[in-house]
């Protein structure tokens, strides 16, 4: 901030710098919000071709496009990791979490921005390491990992010889390295950088989100970090964490991954959540109802995440007793959740909607992550996950609260900040035609793994009986309308881009309250030079 | 940004706390593997047999079958089996069981042998007063070699609501090949070349 110049006059004073300054040793939390944006909208396309490669693949049984179903699995991992770690996390994380949490909390900007630009390049470096990985041996004769995105010891350590899985332990450990440091400057900024009268009960949904989230990050990843660090070393150096020949368990290997991997389910949702409180108060024209519980839900939410990680590890021996523990600690997490959809619906509850088409993908999030929600209270039962482990029903399940849930979030939060980000108008009608047909789509595509996996169709397979033939091919059917919305999708970002329809500061009138709303669309490439001051109890 | 020195200094110190924390989860994470194999051999969870001096226990009339199992990684070369694979005893009852492992190969070679008993929860009422496991064994060609385990089946598994009616435990031995400390190496090239 070299030039300090009138607040009132900032947005006239920029000084851009030049193209390969701006972008490349990028500091500002905007630029690098946008860059996330972009990158995981290109790391979801790649990972979306994969799916539907699998599609095609399920669309009738028998193997079509799969040479060697080794492939096929080598697909299913790499679009589990890719979704994961460089789609839903960049965007809602690195890339709305950038460009609103200081918006947000009246800041000028992040706590320390150039580790926010180190934070953005680790993982686009992560993800070249994730692509290689792709094209070098893995199994013998196959190219690419394919155990899986939970990388199960021992067909990781001795079932995939090749160097594919080194990549994408590295891969790996620099995203992770990517999201700790993205995750200390949430948590510095949001405690130490509020403007003056922001407490910490007077904050912003989308912040305390972000706040419980980088905490979670923080606390989770490091233990990633070290099981697939003696992974690796397992792997390449002799060491005997997970084998057997040398006293290890291959079993500890699923505890670790789950203790980080149950959080990091929350590490996807919770931002999803803060956004949808938002959307969902700015077009009721009300305030979020019972603020302080939906904060301290999402604080439990985290909390309890971290004790319930053997839910996915039913079937590996546990006694009856610590099944039961995890059985009941699952479902302790409806209960904060439950919190959360109630509120939502009694926000909306006598107010003055608008569906929008922001707010109809908000109020799509919360119908279909409650069906969502509903299929993980099944899950949570032991006796239940007997039959249903490792089935599409399980599939069905986490695409419904990540793919029907934090994507549906993504688009409603594109919908919902595309003027202020950009400055222009996105006709309303692409949203909901958008909304409409990814609505269809995803109900069509994931709604029959449920019969599937009740059927009992067993996940990472490239072939199956004849018996699944017909749900198989609906859901093929939706993924490719899903699909064709994704398409919609682009098309409409270029229209308004092209368009330019110039957008007010507050183009959604007087639901929208927190203060990126108060500064002008898209804001000034500086802004509060003067803090703004918080007096009113509104959130 | 008047106060910019004083809060400089905030944002420091939590950037330093959250970075402590990541240390020290890291650290949690490595430490899990000598608590957990610790918790293993206490409680017998996941299968691993408890280790006892003597044994203390009163007899009780009740028999289960204890079965043995024997494995070797082919590239060992190796021939081992239980002198039988299938032995009754009465819960507190002291049992010997030879194993007998023979070289079939060429070359002289070094084992390493690991066991685990099924099912998984039985694991703490299975007692080992003695066991050749995790002892490196060299083989010369030809050679065969005589272990023994002396084992019993504690009786306090009969208030275990979660194992006390079943009515046979396995215990299994596997060989690995073990070199200089790189067992791992070893196994992942040789299953490779004999596969291919």
């Amino acid at each position: 901030m070299a030039h300090a110049v009138d607040s009132a006059h900032a947005d006239h004073h920029d000084h851009l710098p030049g193209f390969w300054r701006r972008w490349f040793y990028s500091t500002n939390h905007k630029d690098i919000g946008t860059l996330y944006l972009i990158f995981g909208f290109m790391a979801g396309i790649i990972g979306g071709i994969l799916s539907i490669a699998m599609r095609l693949e399920l669309q009738e049984p028998g193997l079509q496009f799969f040479a060697n179903p080794q492939t096929f699995n080598v697909f299913v991992t790499g679009h589990g990791l890719i979704m994961v770690f460089f789609m839903v996390m960049p965007t809602l994380i690195g890339g709305f979490g950038n460009w609103f949490i200081p918006l947000m909390i009246g800041a000028p900007d992040m706590a320390f921005p150039r580790m926010n630009n180190i934070s953005f390049w680790l993982l686009v470096a992560a993800f070249a390491l994730m692509l290689c990985s792709l094209f070098v041996e893995g199994a013998p004769g196959s190219l690419g990992f394919g155990g899986g995105w939970t990388v199960y010891p021992p067909l990781s350590t001795t079932g995939h010889p090749g160097p594919a899985l080194d990549f994408g332990i590295l891969a790996l450990h620099l995203a992770g390295a990517s999201s700790i440091l993205g995750a200390i400057n949430f948590i510095t900024t949001i405690l130490n950088m509020r403007a003056p009268g922001m407490t910490l009960h007077k904050m912003p949904l989308f912040a305390w989100a972000m706040l419980v989230t980088a905490f979670l990050l923080l606390i989770s990843l490091p233990v990633l970090a070290g099981a697939i660090t003696m992974l690796l070393t397992d792997r390449n150096f002799g060491t005997t964490f997970f084998e057997p020949s040398g006293g290890g368990d291959p079993i500890l290997y699923q505890h670790l991954f789950w203790f980080f991997g149950h959080p990091e389910v929350y590490i996807m949702i919770l931002p999803a959540f803060g956004i949808v409180s938002h959307i969902i108060s700015t077009f009721s024209k009300k305030p979020i109802f019972g603020y302080l519980g939906m904060a301290y839900a999402m604080v439990a939410i985290g909390v309890v995440g971290f004790v319930v990680w053997a839910h996915h590890m039913y079937t590996v021996g546990l006694s009856l007793q610590t099944q039961a523990y995890f059985v009941f600690a699952t479902m302790v997490i409806a209960v904060p959740t439950g919190i959360k959809i109630f509120s939502w619906i009694a926000t909306m509850w006598g107010g003055s909607i608008r569906f929008t088409a922001a707010m109809q993908w908000a109020i799509g999030f919360v119908f279909l992550f409650t069906v969502g929600g509903v299929t993980g209270v099944v899950l949570a039962n032991a006796p239940v996950d007997r039959y249903m482990h490792d089935t599409y029903y399980v599939v069905a399940h986490f695409h419904y609260v990540l793919s029907l849930g934090a994507v549906f979030v993504i688009f409603a939060g594109i919908y919902y900040w595309f003027p202020k980000i950009t400055g222009y108008i996105m006709p309303e009608w692409i949203g909901k035609v958008h909304f409409w047909i990814a609505f269809i789509g995803a109900n069509v595509l994931f709604f029959p793994m449920h019969f599937l996996g009740l059927s009992g169709m067993p996940r990472r397979y490239a072939d199956y009986p004849d018996a699944f033939a017909g749900w198989n091919l609906v859901s093929s059917i939706g993924s490719y309308i899903f699909g064709a919305g994704i398409l919609f999708f682009m098309f409409g970002v270029v229209y308004a881009l092209v368009r330019k329809e110039k957008a007010g500061d507050n183009p959604w009138g007087e639901g929208a309250t927190t203060l990126e709303w108060t500064l002008s669309s898209p804001p000034p490439f500086h802004q509060f030079e003067t803090l703004p001051r918080i007096v009113d109890t509104g959130h | 940004m008047t106060e910019a020195p004083h809060n400089q200094r905030k944002m420091q110190r939590t950037a330093f706390t959250c970075l402590g924390i990541v240390v020290g989860m890291v650290g949690l994470a490595y430490a899990s593997v000598p608590l957990y194999d610790l918790f293993c051999r206490v409680t017998g969870f996941d299968g691993t047999p408890i280790v006892r001096d003597s044994n203390t226990s009163q007899v009780v009339d009740r028999t289960i079958a204890v079965r043995f199992d024997a494995n070797v990684v082919p590239s060992l070369g190796w021939r081992f089996s239980p002198e039988k694979p299938e032995v009754k005893v009465k819960l507190g009852e002291t049992m010997t069981v030879y194993y007998k492992v023979t070289n079939t190969s060429d070359k002289p070679a070094t084992g390493i042998a690991t066991y685990n008993v099924q099912p998984d929860l039985a694991a703490t009422y299975f007692s080992k007063l003695e066991c050749f496991c995790f002892t490196e064994q060299t083989l010369q060609p030809g050679e065969t070699l005589e272990s023994a385990v002396v084992f019993y089946i504690d009786p306090r598994l009969l208030q275990d609501s979660d194992v006390k009616n079943i009515s046979s435990i396995t215990l299994s031995y596997t060989y690995f090949p073990s070199k200089a400390g790189k067992p791992v190496a070893e196994v992942t090239s040789s299953t490779t070349s004999t596969v291919q």
